[in-house]
């Protein structure tokens, strides 16, 4: 028999547990849900835009009453659960209905809180948590003209917007100085206020009510000072206490909240809870974000897997005010130990803070110009050390070196500005997807309009379009981001386990690591093929159905299915028989295009599978070998001609980039992972772009990390200075190994440096010599069996039947 | 009219791959799961028309090899939110043997019959 489970409050962070729940175990549990309000699982946080005529309630429904329906769920709508007895594991309703459990989710949200002033009871008076709330401040506006709004906070400027655009004259009354405390400085909160007054709200700052005035309908406000002004409708908009009465009277363990552990368990163990209703290691928190967190451990639990853990959140906020860019997380006002930088530009109406302790970043606030909020806030949740990049950090991470592509103000864009250059998605589509289909994060935005799922580039900018549209973080990613939806492991700790439990081919990791899947998937195969192939080198078989075609078939797929074909030409440089053998090939297998490419070699398009073996063939012997241009693997070593030719050469940088490929080909990485050699600083090579690059010197060789010319430029970071080719080679072997080894898949070295911290990288690769000779050691030992010419063997016979149809008919 | 032919032995197909079958009207995959269930499906995404042959196979999934759409074996349909369905084509094991129905106007018996000597 199933068991039972009884939800109570049909709110945001219960009824997103139950669908994590049912991806879970979706047969588990007979399912009851109580809800107060008379209504399915709507999305709270777009009150504000339904307030301000922008949206409709409609608009807004998460889950309709058909969901309920459709997963075999019984759902009390209007029915408040007065009582809880914990001995017969019952639930009782005001009306008398009841429900019996094995176990119980409390998910009763807050209670806006109403100061107890006289008058607060008056017709009028209203706070903004529900539809009730919206809907009684709509049809106020109807009929009245001023209304009052009590509280500053990010709640109350909402609604004070609403009213607004709904046509009332509304004023904002504010115990402090500064609006949004819990969020701004009072630099960036001024800033918001002179904003908002140019819209025409009004602000009575400092302002302690005393009374609400009227006979029998809201007529005014009255403050401590004695003043008064008229009113009639008053918003109180004070702040939220967590909703615990119920569990309280149960006899539950209650303080600020219903008092959970890591698991999301009250003192009782078969009842949990989850939501603004919970106190999690002495902290309630008020926004979506850690409520989904909380809920899919929540879930893990109640589906007895047992392995979740919620350990808290670091939160941000977002004004959802059309128009407004603001941004603020942590610690944003810091303390006599830390630090701040700021940028401040009134006149543009732009201002950034960072507050830094110990190199990490522990707040920000950012006004006018949010585009690296999410960068910020990544690098302050994974406590990057930010020494290295501490002068640059407050012109963003654009500033790193990129100039990306496109546009970075999203408030300023049209609807029909493009936003996903690769899939030609605009900004209206995105918006209209995340309020009707109910998107909250990063991942459901790709899937459901393909806005930033090609090339990534617009990820920042479909972020800020999440927070705007939605308000708050969870557009964001969580600090511990799974390999995929297979298991709950990270990348680190599923490298980590390979080596430390000596797992040696892909069923065995996912048989230690509890797989939920029976073989993976595209994105977790390859990636542990990768890491066990770095980890066991000459051991580990390779598994080519955990490749993606390009790597599988050794060439790289074109749109109409044919293939290209690209020899390795050694630093660039080739000569006629080399070029006259290349020229055979296009003709012998009538090649439509032949074309230079962008690493300085000759790329044949337009192959068909069948032919590739053949002509690799042909390749093999005329002396070429395969150039990798279709993997995450060593590709050119670009160069230039160096001191064999150009007047300003200083050294010989061609000799130098040879060797350099003929050590290095062959190689797998975490990404691809491209080099190149100037013989100048004039870097005709341009070194400077390129994952490891070296610049000659009159008195040796500079090495430069990092660099990117892709989707986001990024200069290179300087590593060092060496003097002989042998110590190119030693520290060269030594960075890729680092990154082979520690680099995750599909993360190029520009990103992973960014994540590690350049000292870091110095550290191992330049300070510890021993170490780099450990390093370099290892990567010559994984050469030894990965310098196998993969065309060459398949010209041979090897993988036959990848090339060959099963059966042709006709 | 419609006829089953033999295209060759199950295990001519590797585990988690796929094999192509030329027809006169275009290409055919044919898939192998872990547990040796055969799909086939015309080798054409209902994307932009990638060969689906070349894609990872899991589970009884498919991701194409041009962006990643994941298609479900069994019905040919694109997963959610993608939309759109990719041509099945009923196919048995018998003997350790693979067979294929398709419509006997795409096979030329003629041709059929010299492979099938060879
Ligand atoms: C052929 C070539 C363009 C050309 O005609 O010149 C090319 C073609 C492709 N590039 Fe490139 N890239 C080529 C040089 C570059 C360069 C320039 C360079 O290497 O100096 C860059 C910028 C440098 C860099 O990588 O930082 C470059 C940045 C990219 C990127 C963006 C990478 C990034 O980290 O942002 C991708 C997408 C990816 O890898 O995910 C990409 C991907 C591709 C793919 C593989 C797209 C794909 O998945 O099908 C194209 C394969 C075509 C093919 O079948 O051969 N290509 N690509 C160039 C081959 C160089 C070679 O000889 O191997
Ligand atoms: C106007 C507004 C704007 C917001 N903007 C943002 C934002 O931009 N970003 C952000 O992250 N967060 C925002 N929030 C906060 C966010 O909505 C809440 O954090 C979230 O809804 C809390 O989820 P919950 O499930 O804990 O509570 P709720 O969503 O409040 O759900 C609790 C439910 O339980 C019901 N209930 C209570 N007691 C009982 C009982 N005894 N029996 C039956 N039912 C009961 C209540 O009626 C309610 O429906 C906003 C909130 C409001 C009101
Ligand atoms: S070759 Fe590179 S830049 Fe050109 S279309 Fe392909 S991926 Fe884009
Ligand atoms: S063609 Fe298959 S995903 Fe685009």
């Amino acid at each position: 028999m199933k068991r039972k489970l009884v939800l109570v409050g049909n709110g945001m962070a219960g009824v997103r547990t139950l669908e994590e729940l049912l991806k879970l175990a979706p047969d588990m549990y007979d399912i009851t849900v109580f809800g107060a309000e008379p209504y399915g699982n709507y999305n709270r946080i777009l009150l504000s835009p339904v307030l301000a005529g922008e949206k409709t309630v409609d608009d807004i429904m998460l889950n309709d009453l058909r969901w309920y329906a459709d997963n075999g769920i019984i759902l009390h709508t209007g029915k408040t659960v007065e009582q809880i007895n914990r001995a017969r594991r019952e639930v009782v309703a005001t009306d008398g209905t009841t429900a019996s459990y094995d176990y119980l989710l409390l998910a009763t949200g807050s209670n806006p809180f109403i100061i107890p002033v006289p008058g607060h009871q008056l017709p009028g008076v209203i706070t903004f948590r529900d539809i009730h709330d919206v809907n009684f401040m709509l049809d106020a506006a109807k009929t009245h003209k001023s209304a009052v709004v009590i509280g500053g906070g990010l709640l109350g400027l909402e609604a004070a917007y609403g009213l607004q655009k709904l046509g009332m004259d509304v004023t904002v009354v504010h115990l402090l100085d500064t609006l949004m405390e819990r969020q701004l400085d009072k630099p960036s909160a001024d800033l918001l206020r002179r904003s908002l007054e140019g819209r025409g709200l009004k602000f009575l700052m400092q302002a302690q009510t005393d009374a609400i005035v009227g006979d029998d309908h809201v007529a005014g406000v009255r403050f401590k000072d004695g003043s008064e002004i008229p009113a009639d409708l008053v918003v109180m908009a004070v702040g939220i206490r967590p909703n615990f009465a119920l569990a309280k009277q149960a006899g539950l363990h209650c303080e600020r909240g219903i008092v959970v552990n890591d698991t999301m368990q009250t003192y009782d163990p078969r009842i949990y809870a989850v939501g603004e209703c919970v106190q999690h290691r002495g902290i309630a928190y008020g926004l979506v974000a850690p409520l989904f967190e909380q809920g899919k451990v929540c879930a893990n639990h109640l589906a007895h897997l047992g392995y979740a853990r919620y350990e808290g959140s670091v939160t941000s906020t977002k004004l959802k005010v059309t128009g407004i860019d603001l941004f603020s997380a942590g610690d944003f006002n810091g303390d006599a130990t830390s630090e701040d930088i700021i940028y401040k530009d009134p006149g543009a109406g732009i201002y950034k803070k960072l507050v830094i302790k110990d190199n990490r970043i522990k707040g920000a606030v950012l006004y006018g110009d949010t585009i690296d909020g999410s960068w910020y806030f990544d690098l302050m949740r994974n406590e990057t050390d930010i020494s290295d990049i501490r002068e640059d950090l407050l012109f963003g991470q654009s500033h790193l070196g990129d100039s990306g592509h496109g546009e970075n103000r999203i408030a300023a864009m049209a609807d029909s500005a493009e936003i996903c250059g690769c899939n030609g998605v605009c900004k209206g589509t995105i918006v209209n997807a995340i309020t009707t289909n109910g998107l909250f994060t990063l991942e459901d935005v790709r899937a459901h309009t393909k806005a930033s799922a090609s090339c990534g580039s617009c990820t920042g900018l479909v972020e800020q379009l999440l927070a705007s549209t939605l308000g708050s973080d969870y557009s964001q990613t969580p600090k511990k981001k799974s390999m995929c939806s297979c298991t709950d492991f990270t990348h680190d700790e599923t490298r980590k386990a390979i080596t430390d439990s000596s797992l040696k081919t892909i069923p065995q990791v996912m048989e230690f690591l509890e797989w939920r899947t029976p073989d993976g998937c595209h994105q977790c195969r390859p990636a542990l093929n990768f890491y066990l192939l770095c980890a066991w080198p000459g051991e580990y078989q390779d598994d080519s159905k955990s490749r993606f075609i390009n790597e599988r078939a050794h060439a790289n797929i074109q749109k109409d299915g044919t293939y290209s074909v690209v020899p390795r030409i050694w630093g660039g440089v080739t000569n006629a028989a080399e070029l006259r053998a290349i020229a055979d090939v296009a003709d012998k297998y009538n090649v439509p295009t032949v074309k230079i490419t962008g690493g300085q070699r000759i790329d044949l398009l337009g192959v068909k599978k069948e032919d590739l073996p053949k002509m690799w063939g042909d390749l093999s012997r005329a002396g070429f070998v395969s150039g990798h241009a279709y993997g995450k693997s060593l590709r050119t070593v670009k160069t230039c001609v160096g001191s064999e030719w150009c007047r300003f050469g200083t050294q010989d940088s061609t000799t130098m980039g040879i060797k350099m490929e003929r050590m290095a080909w062959g190689s797998w990485t975490p990404h691809k992972f491209k080099m190149a050699v100037s013989g100048c600083p004039r870097n005709c090579a341009e070194a400077t772009i390129k994952d490891l690059g070296v610049v000659a010197v009159d008195s040796g060789w500079e090495l430069h990390v990092g660099g990117n010319g892709g989707v986001k430029i990024r200069a290179t970071d300087f590593l060092c200075k060496v003097e002989t080719m042998e110590q190119v080679l030693d520290y060269t072997a030594a960075f890729m190994q680092l990154y082979r080894e520690e680099g995750r898949y599909l993360e190029r070295t520009a990103p992973w440096i960014e994540r590690v911290g350049l000292s870091y990288v110095k550290q191992r690769v330049v300070d510890d010599a021993a170490g780099r000779m450990q390093l370099a050691g290892r990567f010559h030992e994984s050469q030894k069996t990965a310098q196998i010419d993969p065309w060459a063997e398949r010209a041979e016979g090897m993988d036959h039947a990848e090339f060959v149809p099963m059966k042709k008919f006709g | 009219m419609s006829e089953w032919f033999e295209i060759g032995a199950m295990t001519d197909i590797p585990r988690l791959g796929s094999r192509v079958v030329r027809t006169a009207h275009g290409d055919i995959a044919v898939f192998r799961t872990a547990t040796d269930t055969i799909f086939a499906l015309t080798d054409k995404c209902p994307h932009k028309g990638g060969p689906l042959s070349q894609g990872i196979v899991f589970g009884e999934y498919v991701a194409c090899p041009l962006h990643n759409w994941v298609i479900e074996l069994e019905s040919g349909e694109a997963v959610a939110p993608d939309k759109g369905c990719a041509h099945r084509h009923p196919v048995k094991v018998e003997d350790g043997l693979v067979f294929l129905k398709v419509r006997s106007a795409v096979v030329n018996i003629a041709d059929y019959s010299v492979v099938a000597q060879a």
